[in-house]
């Protein structure tokens, strides 16, 4: 009999094609585990905003006539994997609010491309998953569903905002998942779980049906237990799309890595994000002792493995939070203008007029965390504040690309921790927002500069976890544009000479 | 801002929505000290040329189904209250 919660994604299709392993299943084992967590109300994890009845939940076509179906019947290379969807992504006739209260009850017409590109390649829809609300945050807190837990340690944050993703893979919930990542928002939850995620060069995988938060850094991207499935997700998801026409062919096909060593990988690390300590930082946000520690041990292994280890400058890196925190949050409040009660979702009652139909709506159905950014970015977009804010932020933009391009002809790969510190603990950075916002200081130049970036466990440190040993710390890897291939073979060789392990206490 | 935003803010969530939003914008003034005046802006970071699709008919969003999603509707539109009540 197959331990089917031992198999990774890649394992389990790879069983199903040779005939040991039924794909329903598999399905069967992963929906009992799913629809368990979901009944717990209180006692689980709430990794799930929606559980599939059966396989016949998976949406197969686009829909409504101006998409083509790409849809198989449970045929192809992911025949029968089952696969968690955030939230945000929307999937035909399946509840898709992005964690929202206002899109309470929205079951959109259409599917995501994103999704319709894995299924379509044979992966089934097992359940949709909890993040901040419309994507913004850090420690999946601001959900209209209520936070979920992380597994290694239910009193912590599990990261965000694809937190429910990323908490569903570690606990073995799901093979495997799908994100978001806009600033960190794939690397940081992956990280603070224990599991690989990664974002993909900016344009490689369609926007197409994702509730849009910064229509200029939104990327989708794989949350997986290993490298190599984060690598055969990204394969069935990369494209261009006639629906998004800033998606782009994939120059190159995406490979399983199978990379052993590390010869002549020269690896760079960047003395502005080396350095991040309390006087840059502010108290409480510098890199954590056991952070640091893991890092370092493994630069110290990737030596060991035939890379050269070389430090590297990225000058504007510093300044890159505070420019994205102009302009998501200016991208945010155009694109969250849709919504307004007339079309979708939630509408207030007994307005007095139009204009107090919208604002009484947007004040219900908002969470403040999204009230902020809507204020923040109409604030940077508002005339006479434009050039000071917006247009500046988009110039430190081009710096910080810049820097990445200069960076790259010195080294291959720039390596950077993904956090500066482990999962903290539930409340504590809600009250402030700006040390919320530090969570991403690590993964947001990447996203400016549109690059791709993967997180990969690189040990455990501090205090907490199931027996005290530590929780999970990740290390970020970043490559030139459609250098994935690349991250994989790197993150390959690293995760195999590391020997992670098993990950979180299965629940 | 918020009737800009189109937000409607309690009197007891305004002090700290100005709160917080102050102590942030404070993290963001930083970009003022960079010497930017000859940087060109970036509002998209991936070189994209020729990326319209062929102009040609497709079928668009059954009227059905766009309105079977609204909060309100009166035969073929959205209804909406009055914009001067």
């Amino acid at each position: 009999m197959t331990d089917i919660l031992s198999l990774s994604a890649a394992q389990a299709a790879a069983a199903i094609e040779a005939g040991e392993l039924g794909a329903q299943e598999l399905f069967d084992f992963y929906r009992e585990r799913a629809q368990r967590d979901a009944d717990a109300n209180g006692d689980g994890l709430n990794c799930f905003t929606w559980v599939a009845e059966g396989v016949s939940d998976t949406p197969l076509d686009s829909g409504p006539g101006w998409v083509d179906a790409t849809g198989t019947s449970g045929s192809g290379p992911l025949a029968g994997v089952p696969l968690a969807v955030k939230d945000l992504f929307c999937t035909k006739g399946v509840p898709s609010q992005s964690g929202s209260r206002i899109l309470e009850g929205y079951r959109p017409p259409y599917t995501a491309n994103a999704v319709t590109a894995l299924t379509g390649a044979g992966a089934t829809l097992l359940a949709k998953t909890n993040q901040d609300e419309f994507a913004m945050g850090s420690s999946t807190e601001n959900s209209a569903y209520g936070p979920t837990l992380n597994p290694w340690d239910r009193a912590r944050v599990p990261g965000g905002s694809s937190g429910g993703s990323a908490a569903a893979v570690a606990a073995g919930l799901a093979p495997w998942a799908l994100g978001t990542d806009t600033g960190g928002s794939i690397r940081q939850p992956a990280a603070l779980c224990g599991i690989v995620g990664l974002k993909p060069t900016y344009g490689s995988v369609s926007r197409f049906g994702m509730i849009a938060f910064a229509s200029s850094l939104d990327q989708a991207g794989p949350l997986t237990r290993d490298v190599t499935d984060a690598a055969l997700m990204l394969r069935h998801m990369v494209g261009r799309d006639g629906c998004d026409a800033t998606s782009l062919d994939f120059p190159n096909e995406i490979q399983l890595p199978s990379a052993e060593r590390l010869d002549g990988v020269r690896l760079g690390v960047p003395a502005e994000l080396r350095a991040l300590d309390a006087d840059t930082a502010g108290a409480g946000a510098e890199i954590e002792p056991g952070v640091r520690a893991c890092f370092e041990r493994a630069l110290e292994l990737a030596e060991e493995l035939g890379a050269s280890v070389q430090e590297i400058r990225l000058p504007h890196a510093p300044h890159a939070l505070s420019a994205y925190y102009v302009l998501a949050p200016s991208e945010a409040s155009s694109n969250l203008a849709r919504f307004d009660g007339v079309r979708y979702g939630l509408r207030a009652t007994d307005a007095e007029d139009l204009l107090d139909m919208y604002t009484r709506t947007r004040h219900d159905g908002f969470g403040k965390e999204v009230k902020r950014r809507i204020m923040l970015g109409t604030y940077a977009l508002s005339s006479g504040y434009y050039e000071a804010y917006y247009g500046r932020a988009q110039r430190v933009r081009t710096k910080i690309a810049e820097d990445f391009r200069t960076a790259f002809e010195q080294v291959d790969l720039i390596v950077t921790p993904t956090s500066a510190n482990v999962a903290f603990g539930l409340g504590e950075k809600t009250a402030n927002p700006w040390a919320m916002y530090l969570s991403d200081y690590f993964t947001v130049p990447m996203s400016l500069a549109g690059i791709p970036a993967i997180s990969i466990p690189c040990g455990l440190a501090g205090p907490g976890g199931p027996s005290g040993e530590g929780l999970p710390v990740g290390l970020q890897i970043a490559g030139p544009a459609f250098s994935e291939n690349r991250l994989f073979d790197a993150g390959f060789a690293l995760e195999q000479a590391l020997a992670f392990g098993e990950g979180a206490a299965r629940v | 801002m918020a009737r800009l935003a189109r937000l409607a803010l309690g009197e007891e969530e305004l002090e700290p929505m100005a709160r917080e939003l102050s102590a942030v914008l404070d993290h963001i003034a930083k970009i003022g000290e960079l010497d930017l005046d000859d940087v060109p802006p970036t509002s998209h970071v991936v070189e994209l040329t020729g990326a319209l699709r062929p102009d040609q008919p497709r079928p668009s969003l059954p009227r059905e189904v766009a309105l079977g999603r609204a909060p309100a509707v009166d035969q073929d539109g959205f209804l909406v209250p009055s914009p001067q009540a």
